[in-house]
């Protein structure tokens, strides 16, 4: 029978990547210095794991790899080694090429060893220096051990070259005796089995030796104390028979001999009865025999049957493992049994309501309305499950802090605390996987321009160790990552001054230390006094706040100079539901994320300019804000295209703030999104849309787009400008 | 139909294993350490039982042991999955009550070859 391996890849790499993960968390929990054993153990289990399946799946590189890790850890686990911070940080760079090695595997490309052959020879220095003998000779191949242990069972009679030249052509006889240990059969070894085996290889005699056996009243049932005396003429090698016997070769007393000639004993027995034949001679025996319980004779149409079904499986799966780890995601049984259970109840409600429908008059209208309410709460609670099912606990983004803080502290010679609080938080899988780099960002750069160093620190009068904390929570239907130092904060002036020199202020103008703190946002922005590895290169602010906002969400900083920094990002819980406020522009509904506006005012025509070239500008206190006609870029029919009458709905995108002109403000709801390219087609200037309680269909504003279909291509440097120069006409 | 406990902690050799056997018309019931398997053997009727050493919770060691102190497990074949590096653990299985050993890497022919010997 012939089996697809390849069936079972996407599993092992999906279990192989949470193995690694493991040992990194753990390794970074050890202490050298008093390594706990449970946290040894779990590291030792992973790579053991790992070792395993990959042998088995055919990665050899991979199991070659964890064998010398397995190696190093077993010796740490049973105290043999003591364990040093150098191995600690090999081990680490281990998990590492591990993880890039499987990455390629499963993108089934070839995989590079230039690195693991580094660490490998690294690993089998550790392990020469110290036991060069022993641990030396088994390592390298991995074969050492299982190879003495059948060279031990070899008898002595007959040399082993003796025997490899009379392997395939001569027919020999063996005389094999066979003194079982006495707890043979509590070991669920069956002789049976073995004479039926020894059976295959060739003609068989066995005679039972019941000399042995003590008087009835003595003799303990599970016990075994029969002596076999058998000879086996066969071409077989002596290995075969030797194999048979492996499993209790080292309790039982085993010989095996080559007897000269053809064996004298008469003609041979026909191998089925002579076996059957030594059990039935003690009666004892054959009743303890009967635990074994044959294979039955239906399992062989049974394996037929069984064959069928899963016959469809290797291919269905084997498209599937190609797909990358995103495509598929890992529910918590209880989140499907809760969705099941739902469904259940939605069921109920749905044939209450149908009965109820079938026999309606006025006099049931009370428990209509109790039905439709039920469906409504049914309804809300399957949606809640549903999206449920997309969220995953921030721990996942989180999990790959602490690695980093260690190497980064050790690169920039920091001492470093990293808190994670609020990890089991929970998070659309989409928004995390998106999330990941700009928290990265965001924590190099608490890590290398918030925090001073020890000796700075000290100067400052606070403890050496610097506390970077990560704080995941919900508020709302937002969730709240905050990414909080307490380094030296942002300097003012030192922003102050850079703005002054890029030109994004003017001269004297005056900013409030929440404006400045905003600076740190705007495109090339860096204070950083020098380029360093760790951040300061090329990725701004700006851009990771142009990804939250992709993502629906926005992000603030607070920051008190010499005591820390605070980074609030606040994001949508999932993608598919947005907060909306639906506004009227003539009969036509559209609908604003509600994260977007800043404010909604109705417009005082002294304050509306008209600039040359065709937009119209709106001053809000000390800035002025372009204003999008929402009827022209639609082409809808206003309810009057006199601006004193609309209302503005001032939006902010990146820096950009502008202000829509729309005829009505109606309520804010949640809206579920659906997709214009997959139902329609891409539309300027529309992100989405949604269908209303009424039924009707209502378009989602895109603002960035919006923005620049309005000709506003400006974004903040200009606007920014704007100010200024009012600032100074002032 | 034969009963076959399979005890694994990794997902994917559980699966390779229960594939196999189910394959050839064997009844499997998976655990993933060895108090799950432990549990599992209580509510009886396996035949055979094959298991992994190193595992949280509960070893294979360790099930073993308390296998063979349950009535309708002392004579109950059960083989362990082992890593051929691992000789010393073949002794302590042996000296828990295993029956044999199937050493790691297998390929599913080796597992059926050994898994038939045992069952006869």
């Amino acid at each position: 029978m012939s089996i697809d391996l390849s069936q079972f890849h996407q599993v092992f790499f999906e279990e192989s990547f949470e193995g690694l993960q493991v040992m990194e968390s753990s390794l970074l929990e050890l202490d050298c210095e008093n390594v706990d054993s449970e946290t040894i153990n779990s590291i030792f289990r992973a790579a053991h794991s790992i070792k395993g399946s990959s042998s088995t799946f055919g990665f050899a590189e991979v199991a070659e790899f964890t064998h010398v890790l397995e190696t190093l850890l077993d010796q740490v686990r049973e105290g043999t080694r003591q364990l040093l911070p150098d191995h600690v940080d090999l081990l680490l760079q281990s998990v590492d090429c591990l993880r890039g090695m499987l990455t390629a595997l499963q993108a089934q490309e070839t995989v590079d060893t230039a690195q693991s052959s580094v660490l490998i020879q690294a690993f089998n220095d550790i392990l020469e220096g110290r036991q060069p003998v022993t641990q030396s000779a088994s390592t390298p191949d991995g074969t050492g051990s299982e190879q003495s242990v059948a060279d031990a069972s070899h008898s002595a009679e007959a040399s082993d070259a003796h025997l490899d030249a009379a392997a395939d052509t001569e027919t020999i006889t063996w005389h094999i005796r066979f003194v079982p240990d006495i707890n043979l059969l509590r070991t669920g070894n069956e002789p049976l089995r073995m004479f039926r085996e020894l059976a295959e290889l060739g003609e068989l005699e066995v005679q039972v030796d019941a000399g042995k056996v003590p008087d009835l009243a003595l003799l303990h049932p599970e016990e075994c104390h029969l002596i076999w005396d058998m000879h086996l003429t066969t071409i077989r090698p002596q290995s075969d028979i030797e194999e048979i016997f492996e499993w209790v070769v080292d309790d039982s007393d085993i010989s095996i001999s080559a007897t000269a000639g053809v064996f004298s004993g008469g003609p041979a027995a026909i191998p089925e009865t002579s076996v059957s034949d030594p059990v039935a001679t003690s009666p004892v025996e054959s009743a303890e025999a009967t635990p074994a319980t044959p294979l039955p004779a239906a399992s062989t149409a049974g394996a037929g049957k069984a064959a069928k079904p899963q016959a469809s499986k290797p291919a269905a799966s084997a498209g599937s493992g190609k797909g990358s780890e995103s495509t598929s995601i890992r529910v918590a049984i209880e989140k499907i049994d809760n969705l099941v259970n739902l469904v259940g109840e939605l069921v109920i409600t749905q044939s209450m309501l149908g009965q109820l429908g079938s026999e309606f008059d006025v006099s049931k209208l009370q428990k209509l309305q109790e039905g439709l309410a039920q469906l409504e709460h049914n309804t809300r609670e399957l949606q809640e499950s549903v999206m449920r099912i997309r969220m995953l606990p921030i721990s996942f983004t989180f999990s790959r802090f602490p690695r980093m803080v260690r190497d980064l502290s050790k690169q920039l010679g920091k001492k470093i605390e990293l808190k994670l609080l609020g990890e089991q938080t929970e998070l659309d899988k989409t928004v995390m996987e998106k999330i990941g780099d700009p928290l990265v960002h965001l924590v190099r750069n608490a890590l290398d321009h918030g925090l001073e160093t020890p000796k700075d620190r000290r100067a400052a009068g606070k403890p050496e160790t610097g506390t970077i904390t990560l704080n995941a929570f919900h508020q709302g239907g937002n969730i709240i990552i905050e990414i909080i130092d307490d380094g030296k904060g942002l300097n003012r002036e030192k922003i102050l001054a850079k703005a002054r020199n890029n030109g994004v202020i003017g001269e004297n103008e005056v900013l409030s230390d929440e404006q400045i703190q905003e600076l740190i946002f705007q495109p090339g922005f860096s204070t950083a006094e020098q380029v360093t590895d760790v951040s300061g290169r090329g990725v701004g602010m700006d851009v990771v706040r142009r990804n939250i906002q992709e993502l629906n969400g926005s992000i603030e900083v607070k920051s008190i100079e010499g005591e820390g920094s605070t980074f609030t990002i606040r994001l949508p819980l999932t993608l598919a539901i947005l907060d909306g406020q639906l506004i009227d522009v003539g009969r036509q509904t559209f609908i604003i994320p509600l994260v977007s506006i800043v404010e909604s005012l109705q417009p005082d025509m002294s304050l509306i300019n008209h600039v040359a070239g065709g937009c119209d500008v709106f001053r809000l206190r000390d800035e002025y804000i372009p204003i999008i006609k929402l009827w022209e870029i639609f082409g809808v029919e206003p309810r009057t295209n006199n601006l004193a009458e609309s209302l503005l709905v001032v939006v902010e995108v990146g820096n950009a703030k502008v202000a829509l002109v729309v005829d009505d403000l109606l309520g804010q709801q949640q809206v579920v999104i659906k997709s214009m390219e997959t139902n329609y087609k891409k539309v300027d200037g529309i992100s989405g849309a949604t269908i209303l309680g009424d039924g009707t269909v209502s378009l989602i504003l895109d603002i960035t787009d919006l923005i620049h279909m309005a000709g506003v291509h400006q974004q903040s440097k200009n606007g920014l400008k704007l100010v200024a120069s009012k600032t100074r006409a002032a | 139909m034969t009963k076959i406990l399979a005890v694994d902690d990794s997902a994917s050799m559980r699966q390779m294993v229960s594939f196999t056997l189910q394959g050839a018309g064997y009844e499997v019931v998976e655990a993933c350490d060895g108090q799950d398997a432990f549990n599992k053997a209580k509510l009886g009727g396996v035949d055979l039982v094959l298991s992994d050493v190193n595992m949280p919770v509960m070893d294979g060691i360790t099930l073993i042991k308390n296998l063979r102190t349950l009535p309708n497990y002392k004579f109950t074949p059960i083989l362990m999955l082992t890593t051929e590096s691992a000789a010393d653990k073949k002794s302590e299985g042996k000296a828990a009550g295993a029956t044999g050993w199937i050493v790691k890497p297998f390929n599913p022919d080796q597992l059926l070859n050994t898994i038939k010997k045992v069952l006869g």
